[in-house]
């Protein structure tokens, strides 16, 4: 018992949240059994040598599981304290990095210590969830002020900046995940909506620039796309313009047009079905605003500026990639969305870690039975493609069980962030669970084929101290913030 | 708190992430338990399968000749992806190729029209057959051609162009055949023809199987299970063929220049001594990449050289029909020993004329073998048909008269071990029913008495038809293949074929052959070191006469039967009976004469001149 300020405490260990830390002790097993069947050659059994991947990877479990337990010993307090130093000093040392980092393979994100190399963006994230946290936490902030907003979004734009300096644009984009926790504090949901639908524009218009849709003279990209910003007005219509029906002619007439113009083009003259959409969806904008007019509510104007603006977007993006962009800047993008094959980068990386899952079946292949993975079919295989690993070795019922801990986890965390009593505590909550949401999202996403191939690691199983570490630090903190706010409860 | 308004965002975010993990549920679902897809591609990933090919059984002749055997071939293979820094020009020097010819090898086989199952990530060929020598001054500077690589594969040789219809040779499976035996895998090789095809079961043996694990460069990582599931392959069985070589090459020589067959066959097994068919072509040209090219060219000819005419050759019998019609008569008694029918020039009867050639008249059995009278032939068939208070009718006459040819040998495949065999062709009743509507008798059908007509036969049938008479009742079903090693043979070969004709009938038959040779019409097979027997036969046809023999020697303890079969060759004596002459004399005292060498030469350049329309 030590006695702080008055208030008595028992140890903050034994009262913190011990649902998670037994998931994330099991997460840490199975990410370390991976990583062994991942990276041994056949014949070699010896998991526990320095010499070998999961020997290294047992040391820095070993220290990740001491980190976690130091900080759930620390006083809470210094983290709301420390934590604009800490900010600073994780920028500039952002700043200072690629001019100290080794290349590798072209990424200067690592900085040597010794024999151990050590990746700072990893832990920028810990550092701006606990800065945005304390911003947020302020007394009298509100999100829906645009100061505020600004102030705010800097906080998580800033180190995205620095570390695509790095050249790490992967890292760079997880800290797009904090755009959830806005949206849980307030930041509108169309803003969020908004950013879904261009993302989504983009690579699906991308995707599938190249391929012409049957009997048609329009690329299945065009097409899709045009559909998807058709059947948002019509969402937003519906939500939004509740008074008004016409959301549903929207859908019916917009479905009979394109259902006629696609027939015509197959059968009697093939065009550009492209072409009808666009009208449709500018004739559409025009009756809105015809409409606004009218009955002077603002809705009206929003949805048909969105209307435009969709398509607007579609266009440029395709210009901006093809006219804009240099051509190795474009392979890149093309490659990362897949639509340029190219065997030794993504596409074919892809290829071979759905058939690594997919050979897996039932029950998986066996503890250390895994051939693609072990082979070094798989590129990455104990890094960035480990789930590979999980899918060759130990089967869909492996695979689901691992999913589903990292579901059990993500909505454990929005229990306990709802529960906090401080807004800074609910808010750094978010921030880590999003984390975690955008990299097991992005991570299994890509290795099966269903998200472009954004090389970041999978929380807790991809082999390496700098990231378990990152991960740990934002898990810990948070459970040591808990335990605070349970005693508080009291 | 103004913010807790925002607190039903909770679910929003949850659901969120409760609807990506259903997402990706489902993906791994379909990946994982819907396709096998993904498990084969695993393991064609992952396994590598190296095939050790077994070496194909050899073939040797009845004197333990080697006739068929294997040479190693290498090919050189190019795998696209893994070709980089090679010195071109060294590499075009070593194998001996041009630049030029190097850069448009490259081109065809990226080309997926002329190299359909292009990948470049799988070994390709880029050359076949490299000589040996050529192969070990490649193999030494290997190691600098990054992504060449060697297959060792081994190819068919023969030791002499000879013996083509019945070696047959091998070539690349197709289709039909690796869907018809799962033993079989693209770019494998079968049999095709002749024995190769026949005994392919016998000769192929037992692939091998090498299960390598490889890395994702390609590189060894050992094998798998540490070899638990590997196996040796079993070498293909080794053959011997009842060919003797030299009566071969000898039969193969006399037929040039002419279209027909040579069939001898070792009366007291079945054993075929040699089988000749003409137009022939070196076997030795239908190996490896070639082939299909050398076969598509033979397929082209118009005297057909593929066609083993020794027993796809359909042919009017001729006169030496008249032994099987001797035999059949004297065991069903329209005729006996001694019986004597007229012949002036001819059979005459009701208007119908079948003409013969002048000799004594009246004549009975053996000197009208000899003298190959048609029109005691005719007698004897038009009796048998007529004689309704033994049969009742001509039909019922008719089926005693085909059954009798059926055991013979005659209008069935006689079931010798070679593809494509014919059969032939012994009319029956309905036949003539059907032919005649019902209105026809003896008269109608006599030409089929002396082997013209509705009969055909192969010429394989009638040496068939020489060796049950040189056994005086039976036969074993002709075969090519003696022994196989280690192996037995089927016992269709080893059992006799009795004719159901009573056996001292057979003493007629032998004794009007040998009087055929003493002083008949094949007095020209009269040789002095032994006795032969023979009957000629001139088949008439479309065309110029058939010239045709069959014989045995010798007489008492026979060991060979033979039968010549020329196209067009005109009367029996002018092609049929030196030729058959010739064999016999070979294959008895395993050399010719010095006047028989003579003979020989005569005979191989004599040609016959054939149109050029289709057969």
């Amino acid at each position: 018992m030590e006695t702080l300020n008055g208030r008595k405490y028992g140890n903050p260990a034994a009262r913190a949240d011990w649902f998670v830390i037994l998931i994330f002790l099991l997460l840490l097993a199975a990410g370390w059994l991976s990583i062994c069947g991942a990276s041994h050659n056949l014949g070699d059994t010896d998991f526990f040598s320095w010499g070998t991947r999961s020997g290294k990877q047992l040391a820095w479990i070993g220290c990740s599981i001491g980190l976690g337990g130091f900080l759930l010993m620390v006083d809470d307090r210094y983290f709301d304290t420390l934590a604009p130093f800490l900010y600073i000093c994780m920028m500039l040392l952002l700043l200072i990095t690629p001019f100290i980092a080794h290349d590798i393979k072209g990424s200067k994100s690592w900085i040597s210590l010794g024999s151990v190399s050590l990746q700072p963006a990893e832990f920028a994230k810990c550092a701006t969830a606990l800065a945005v946290a304390k911003v947020i936490g302020q007394y009298g902030f509100n999100l829906s002020n645009m100061r505020n907003f600004l102030k705010a979004a800097g906080i998580v734009l800033l180190p995205m900046v620095l570390i695509v300096l790095q050249k790490e644009t992967g890292s760079a984009l997880v800290y797009l995940a904090f755009f959830l926790m806005f949206y849980r504090e307030g930041m509108p949901g169309s803003i969020l909506f908004t950013a879904v639908a261009a993302v989504s524009y983009f690579v699906v218009g991308i995707r599938f620039e190249t391929d012409i849709m049957p009997g048609t003279l329009t690329t299945i990209g065009q097409f899709a796309v045009l559909i998807i910003i058709w059947l948002n007005v019509v969402g937003m219509c519906g939500i939004y313009l509740k008074r008004n029906n016409s959301w549903f002619w929207f859908l019916s007439i917009g479905l009979l047009t394109q259902l006629i113009a696609y027939l015509v083009s197959a059968f009697i003259k093939p065009f550009d079905v492209a072409w009808v959409q666009i009208v449709g969806i500018v004739a559409m904008a025009g009756y809105l605003i015809w409409q606004g007019l009218g009955e002077r509510l603002k809705s009206y104007y929003l949805i048909a500026i969105f209307a435009l603006g969709s398509t607007a977007f579609l266009y440029s993006a395709n210009f901006a990639l093809n006219d804009v962009l240099e051509p190795h800047q474009q392979t890149r993008i093309k490659v990362l969305l897949g639509t340029e094959d190219d065997p030794h980068g993504a596409g074919y990386n892809v290829n071979q870690s759905k058939i690594a899952i997919g050979s897996g079946g039932l029950e998986g292949k066996g503890f250390m039975n895994g051939t693609q993975t072990k082979l070094k079919y798989v590129p990455e295989q104990d890094t960035d493609f480990i789930f590979c690993t999980v899918g060759e070795e130990q089967g869909f019922l492996g695979s689901a069980s691992v999913l589903l801990l990292f579901l059990l986890l993500i909505l454990r965390l929005i229990y306990l962030s709802e529960r906090q009593t401080t807004v800074a505590g609910r808010v750094y909550g978010y921030c880590v669970l999003s984390i975690l949401l955008f990299h097991v999202f992005i991570n299994v996403g890509m290795v099966m084929g269903l998200t472009p191939v954004i090389g970041i690691p999978l929380p807790f199983f991809s082999y390496g101290g700098s990231s378990l570490w990152g991960f740990t630090l934002l898990l810990f903190i948070f459970l040591r913030i808990d335990a605070r706010d349970k005693v508080r409860m009291r | 708190m103004e913010a807790y308004n925002f607190s039903n965002r909770k679910f929003v975010i949850g659901g969120v992430a409760i609807g990506i993990i259903i997402i990706y549920l489902i993906r791994l679902f379909t990946l994982q338990l819907l396709s096998d897809d993904y498990k084969k591609n695993a393991d064609s990933n992952a396994f590598r399968k190296d095939i050790i090919y077994p070496s194909r059984g050899l073939i040797f002749d009845r004197n333990g000749q080697l006739m068929v055997y294997n040479e190693p071939s290498y090919n050189i293979m190019i795998t696209m992806n893994e070709q980089q820094g090679v010195d071109t020009l060294d590499f075009c020097k070593t194998v001996g190729i041009t630049k030029e010819y190097y850069i448009q090898r490259c081109e065809e086989i990226k080309d997926p029209r002329k190299n359909p199952g292009y990948s470049r990530y799988t070994p390709q060929v880029f050359m076949t057959q490299i000589p040996p020598e050529e192969y070990s001054l490649f193999q030494e500077k290997l190691f600098r051609f990054n992504g060449f690589s060697i297959e060792k594969r081994s190819i068919r040789h023969y030791a002499a162009a000879i013996g083509a219809h019945i070696l047959g040779d091998v070539g690349e499976v197709n289709q039909a055949n690796i869907d018809s035996d799962a033993y079989y895998q693209p770019g494998d090789y079968i049999g095709k023809l002749g024995v190769e095809r026949s005994y392919e079961k016998v000769l192929r043996g037992e692939k091998g199987l090498r299960i390598m694990l490889r890395d994702v460069h390609g590189r060894t990582k050992g094998h798998y299970m540490n070899g638990e599931y590997d196996k040796l392959p079993v070498p293909g069985q080794n053959i011997t063929l009842g060919l003797d070589l030299k009566t071969q090459e000898l039969a193969e020589r006399l037929l040039q220049g002419k279209i027909g067959a040579i069939v001898a066959i070792e009366p007291s097994t079945g054993q075929i001594l040699c089988m000749a068919s003409s137009p022939t072509y070196d076997p030795g040209i239908m190996v490896g990449r070639d082939r299909s090219k050398a076969h598509e060219s033979l397929s082209k000819n118009p005297r057909k050289p593929l066609l083993n005419r020794a027993i796809m050759g359909t042919y009017p019998p001729g006169s030496t029909f008249k032994i099987s019609q001797a035999l059949l008569g004297l065991q069903e008694g329209s005729i006996d020993p001694k019986i004597s029918f007229p012949c002036h020039h001819g059979f005459s009867y009701k208007g119908l004329h079948v003409g013969c050639h002048g000799h004594a008249s009246p004549i009975n059995l053996v000197p009208a073998i000899g003298t190959s009278c048609n029109s005691y032939f005719c007698w004897n068939l038009f009796r048998l048909l007529s004689n309704k208070r033994k049969y009742g009718s001509v039909q019922n006459a008719m089926t005693v008269w085909k059954d009798h040819l059926v055991k013979m040998g005659f209008g069935y495949k006689l079931g010798i071990d070679l593809p494509g065999e014919k059969r032939g062709m012994i009319p029956n009743a309905q036949y003539y029913d059907k032919a005649y509507k019902g209105s026809w008798n003896g008269l109608t059908v006599i030409s089929i008495s002396i082997g013209q007509g509705e009969v055909t036969s192969t010429p394989l049938q009638i040496a068939n038809l020489a060796a049950q008479v040189a056994n005086r009742g039976f036969f074993y079903t002709p075969h090519v293949v003696r022994s196989v090693q280690g192996g037995q043979l089927d016992t269709l070969y080893t059992r006799k074929r009795y004719t159901g004709i009573n056996r001292r009938w057979y003493d007629y038959a032998v004794a009007g052959m040998r009087k055929a040779v003493i002083d008949g019409t094949c007095r020209s097979a009269n040789l002095p070191w032994f006795e032969v027997c023979g009957k000629t036969g001139t088949a008439q046809n479309r065309g110029h006469d058939h010239s045709v023999f069959m014989g045995f020697a010798p007489m008492n303890n026979p060991q060979i039967a033979v039968s010549v079969y020329i196209e067009n060759g005109g009367f029996g004596n002018v092609y049929g009976v030196p030729i058959g002459a010739l064999i016999i004399e070979q294959y008895l005292r395993g050399q010719l004469s010095p006047a028989s060498v003579q003979k020989a030469a005569v005979m191989q350049n004599r040609h016959i001149k054939y149109g050029d329309f289709e057969r």
